[in-house]
């Protein structure tokens, strides 16, 4: 995968599914431009995306339904590229342009 | 971080790490591995006889949707025999169903099934809507629940259906397990833990004095599995949250569940697995196999998640309320079973009841009543519903307690063959016992 753009920025995908959507506006799908670094200058991971979902994309005032004590709540499965995200190193795994990253809730019903 | 190669063809890439023992498999591996387990489970179980017609509890929900799948992969791989069909309840909620309906109704196309959807003003007479127009909001859902958990074996029981399978997986059985646990009620262990219950259908109706018996194939696959296969395979599944309040209680037992994974991804299935060796333990419980054996658990008034969660016990003060008046027909409920056996019906009567732990007998003890708690003589005695015939611990189900309430209230055009409207509760047992002689 390519590094950041010149202007910094990295390009991503980002899915929910699974009931997770209908905290994002009922978007299934996203197209992202964030930013490569995160506060300290270090290679933005998925620990930033969370925290750059909340604050940024996300409308819903039940944030506890997303992130729980700083990291995704359990019960949402995380799949960068199709990957279990503990595969990938979890929350520190550093994101790549053109990554996917999913978010699976399991904990709404059917 | 290098890619992991899967540990099973150590070809593809891993993509799914199993939570149960860490195994990395590749995709294409996964889905086998997955159907292979939930094979082994109904092989082991001896949950399917050839030829059967099972109606799949389809809610258009991922368990559901998953189980359907693969019951059908797993009925052409292995040549069960199998006739699956699929069995939708509506709650008759203005809006609610529509989609996963839909749903539903495009899975029926999808795996080449039959799809039955009922609705509850077909099986109860009343939409839930129409409940909570007469009922308000609140405490509302404790009629959905009540509802709902015999909605699948009144739908099969119309049907001729007498197997119906429902998507439950292991979390579920952990969190009831967890639930049971914490309010102290090991007798309903062995209920919510084996693989196989039955509750005897309607009295009434074509499939009269037949079990129908309720099965849940999933019940060792994790919920992350069954997100993860439907995502990898592509599965058409509906995600809704229950638009009326959840139960708090069931809600937390979840959460716990889900953080103990985090930290311990094995737990849950050692939760489930506890579960049956406590149920094991615990006098009276019918239950000295974990549900392997062919003497099947009656499922009572139990189970069932979401909305349809409102158990008696936490959903507030009306139930509790109507539960207390019930207990005062306890002793009566206690020897129901004799006073239902009238001349003209005791022989099929005594056929339905024969499964059930109603009398003390076989390898069954029951504990002294001197150190019985409290509780224990109620659980233990499982009788019918004298209305419906359902499974009940009361001579009247909760269902029918509660219909009788709202029948009662329903504007005078509404109702059916009516009991007295003064009469309180009390009085319907006695006015459902001269029906019940009269009919039969
Ligand atoms: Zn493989
Ligand atoms: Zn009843």
């Amino acid at each position: 995968m390519s590094e950041a753009k010149n202007d910094g920025t990295i390009a991503i995908t980002v899915e929910f599914s699974g009931g997770l959507e209908m905290l994002f506006s009922n978007e299934r799908k996203l197209s992202l431009t964030i930013p490569g670094k995160d506060e300290n200058g270090a290679k933005t991971n998925i620990a930033f995306l969370v925290r750059h979902l909340c604050n940024t994309v996300m409308k819903d005032p039940r944030k506890e339904l997303f992130v729980l004590d700083d990291t995704v709540r359990p019960g949402i499965l995380v799949l960068i590229n199709d990957a279990d995200w503990e595969l990938e190193g979890e929350d520190k795994y550093e994101i790549e342009e053109g990554d996917n990253i999913l978010f699976v809730s399991t904990l709404h019903g059917g | 971080m290098a890619p992991s190669l899967c540990a099973q063809c150590k070809t593809n890439r891993a993509l799914i790490l199993r939570p149960k023992d860490h195994t990395k498999l590749c995709r294409a591996c996964f889905l086998t591995t997955f159907e292979t387990e939930i094979h082994h489970t109904i092989t082991a179980t001896s949950l399917f006889t050839r030829g059967e017609r099972i109606a799949i509890g389809a809610s258009g929900g991922k368990d559901s949707t998953v189980l359907a799948s693969v019951l059908k992969t797993l009925n052409e791989r292995y040549d069960y025999g199998l006739d699956l069909i699929l069995l939708s309840i509506d709650e008759g909620i203005k809006g609610y169903r529509d989609d996963s309906l839909e749903t539903v109704k495009r899975n029926a196309e999808q795996y080449g099934m039959d799809l039955c959807i009922l609705g509850y003003d077909e099986l109860y007479g009343w939409t839930m809507d129409q409940v909570v127009d007469q009922v308000g909001k609140k405490g509302n859902c404790t009629y959905c629940g009540v509802f709902r958990r015999q909605a699948l074996d009144r739908g099969a029981a119309r049907l001729g259906v007498k197997h119906v399978v429902t998507g439950h997986n292991a979390d579920d059985v952990a969190e009831t397990v967890l639930m049971n646990l914490l309010r102290g009620d090991l007798p309903r262990l062995s209920r919510t833990t084996s693989i196989v219950t039955s509750t005897p259908s309607l009295t009434a109706g074509p499939a009269s004095n037949t079990n129908i018996k309720r099965s849940k194939p999933l019940k060792y696959a994790y919920e992350k599995e069954i997100v993860l296969y439907a995502h990898h395979k592509n599965l058409d599944y509906f995600s809704t949250e229950c638009i009326y309040s959840p139960e708090a209680f069931r809600g937390s037992a979840r959460a716990l569940i889900k953080n103990l994974e985090r930290v311990r991804p094995s737990a849950i299935l050692d939760v489930v697995r506890s579960g049956e060796d406590m149920a094991k333990l615990v006098p009276g419980s019918d239950e000295g196999c974990g549900g392997v054996c062919s003497s099947s658990v009656p499922a009572g008034e139990e189970e069932e998640g979401g909305c349809g969660s409102a158990n008696g016990r936490s959903a507030g003060g009306e139930m509790a309320s109507m539960e207390q008046q019930l207990s005062q027909n306890e002793t009566a409920a206690e020897n129901g079973l004799e006073v239902e056996i009238t001349p003209s019906t005791s022989s099929k009567i005594k056929k339905t009841a024969a499964p059930l732990p109603l009398t003390v007998g076989k390898s069954r003890k029951v504990p002294k009543a001197g150190h019985a708690s409290r509780r224990e003589p109620k659980k233990q005695v499982m009788g019918q519903c004298k209305k419906c015939g359902y499974l009940s611990s009361q001579e009247i189900c909760k269902a029918c307690v509660l219909l009788e309430g709202l029948n009662k209230n329903r504007p005078k055009n509404h109702i059916e063959v009516g009991y007295e409207q003064e009469k309180e509760i009390d009085g319907v047992a006695e006015a459902v016992k001269e029906l019940d002689i009269g009919a039969g």
